[in-house]
């Protein structure tokens, strides 16, 4: 039995492990996926000690750093988790079982989906949640960047270093992301911003083009040629676009805590104290799925809960022999 | 010596097209993240599937013949081909249970 099992192989759960680690607490670290979300960015320019890394490598060499102080790693999904009477199991899709003492749940979040007709048919043939790996096919083209938070505008930033042309299209009438962004994409003139508009629906090419040119198109292989807008913009609801990317933040990835009987907040959060406990004793959350993480979802906020739930954890385990690590 | 085979514009039609085994086919490029993220479980897909299931990897990037011809615009994403014909694609990274699903959905 394993003294900790940390679920999710993102910033939270690879600082968890380095801290249990340090600990001398067995650890092990499951997870589908090295990085998770932060694998998307292509520069993360604001993690000190780091002028620009991109989310991979820092995985990379996080992941090296936590290994070398003796984190055990199973990539795979977990399935399930099931309280006993000392402990709990987690179950994986694979079949796999491990047993702790304590767990620390670090799934993080899911993207967010715009839920407008046309966004699951046209998925890879033109609508994208990933700017950095999918805006290369879209060289002197045009897209449309759904959102006017961090990840979008950056992402239309990186995008006019390939289309043409970059739309963002947000709902409210300021961007929200930081100024730095804000700054660099308004002075870009590729990029111009749709403000207060919605899209409602996502078009292919085949309600785009003229009568004449609708008979080439073979409607299983057609892709994404524009989006409809709840409101006119140049005259027009319709938008002729090549690509959309969807940039509209993330949902916690809370299922695995939820089945186990975690409580979460009304929009599905893991609710957690100061040191990252949860309702039920000896689970802990760290990262995005947290309610700390709600309004500031960002990698150094993911590092520091980790680190905190580790030593949480280790306090928990250690009961009253343990030292005074967190103040308390 | 790596299991997993690279494929090509030069070489998809025979090692992939015309293959007597079904072939895993992912494609991806060095400047995606989860591309390279998705890169040590297609190398153990290959060890397991060997004998049973061609698996290999294209660079979208170096190839981009093909791509545009199956309608990729999206990486990583990675189709299964049985007899020449495509069977089934997950686009986005999906996990290696996911892959196997594919696999498992057409009886291989």
């Amino acid at each position: 039995m394993y003294d900790l099992i940390i679920i999710g192989l993102g910033p939270a759960g690879l600082t968890a492990g380095i801290y249990a680690s340090r600990y001398r607490l067995k650890n092990l670290i499951i997870g589908k996926e090295l990085g998770g979300t932060i694998t998307l960015a292509h520069a993360v320019e604001n993690y000190p000690g780091f002028e620009s890394v991109s989310g991979v490598e820092w995985s990379q060499k996080t992941l090296e750093q936590t290994k070398k102080l003796g984190s055990e790693i199973v990539y795979g999904l977990v399935e399930k988790i099931e309280r006993l009477d000392v402990g709990y199991k987690v179950i994986l899709r694979d079949g796999q079982k491990q047993e702790a003492r304590s767990v620390i749940i670090a799934t993080g979040s899911e993207r967010r989906k715009l839920n407008v007709p046309g966004e699951t048919e046209y998925l890879g043939r033109g609508i994208s949640y990933c700017t950095t790996c999918d805006i290369p096919f879209y060289k002197e083209k045009t897209v449309a960047m759904i959102g006017g938070g961090d990840a979008a505008v950056s992402g239309a930033i990186h995008g006019a270093e390939f289309a043409d042309k970059v739309y963002i299209i947000y709902r409210k009438d300021k961007l929200r992301a930081e100024p730095i962004w804000t700054e660099e994409a308004l002075q870009n003139k590729k990029i111009e911003v749709i403000y207060n508009t919605n899209v409602i629906k996502i078009l292919g090419t085949e309600e785009i083009k003229d009568t004449d040119e609708k008979s080439k198109i073979d409607q299983n292989q057609d892709k994404v040629g524009g989006v409809e807008l709840d409101k006119p913009y140049n005259g027009s609801n319709i938008l002729p676009v090549d690509g959309v990317f969807i940039e509209i933040g993330a949902v916690p990835g809370t299922s695995l805590a939820q089945n186990l009987g975690v409580a979460l907040d009304e929009v599905n959060y893991i609710l957690v104290g100061e040191d990252m406990s949860t309702n039920l004793p000896g689970v802990f959350g760290a990262g995005d799925l947290t309610d700390n993480s709600k309004n500031f979802a960002q990698m150094i906020g993911a590092c520091a809960q980790g680190a905190i739930a580790a030593a949480s954890a280790y306090k928990y385990l250690k009961g009253e022999k343990a030292p005074r690590i967190l103040g308390a | 010596m790596l299991v997993e085979q690279t494929f090509t514009d030069a070489n998809f039609d025979t090692e992939v097209l015309k293959s007597d085994l079904p072939v895993l086919v992912d494609a991806w490029a060095s400047w995606c993240g989860p591309c390279l993220m998705l890169a040590p479980i297609i190398e153990e897909l290959a060890k397991e599937l060997e004998g049973k299931v061609k698996v290999g990897k294209m660079n979208v990037d170096e190839n981009p013949e093909t791509p545009s011809k199956f309608g990729i615009m999206s990486i990583p994403t990675v189709i299964l081909f049985k007899e020449g014909k495509e069977v089934g694609r997950q686009v986005g990274f999906g996990g290696k249970e996911v892959y196997l699903k594919l696999l498992e959905e057409v009886k291989i």
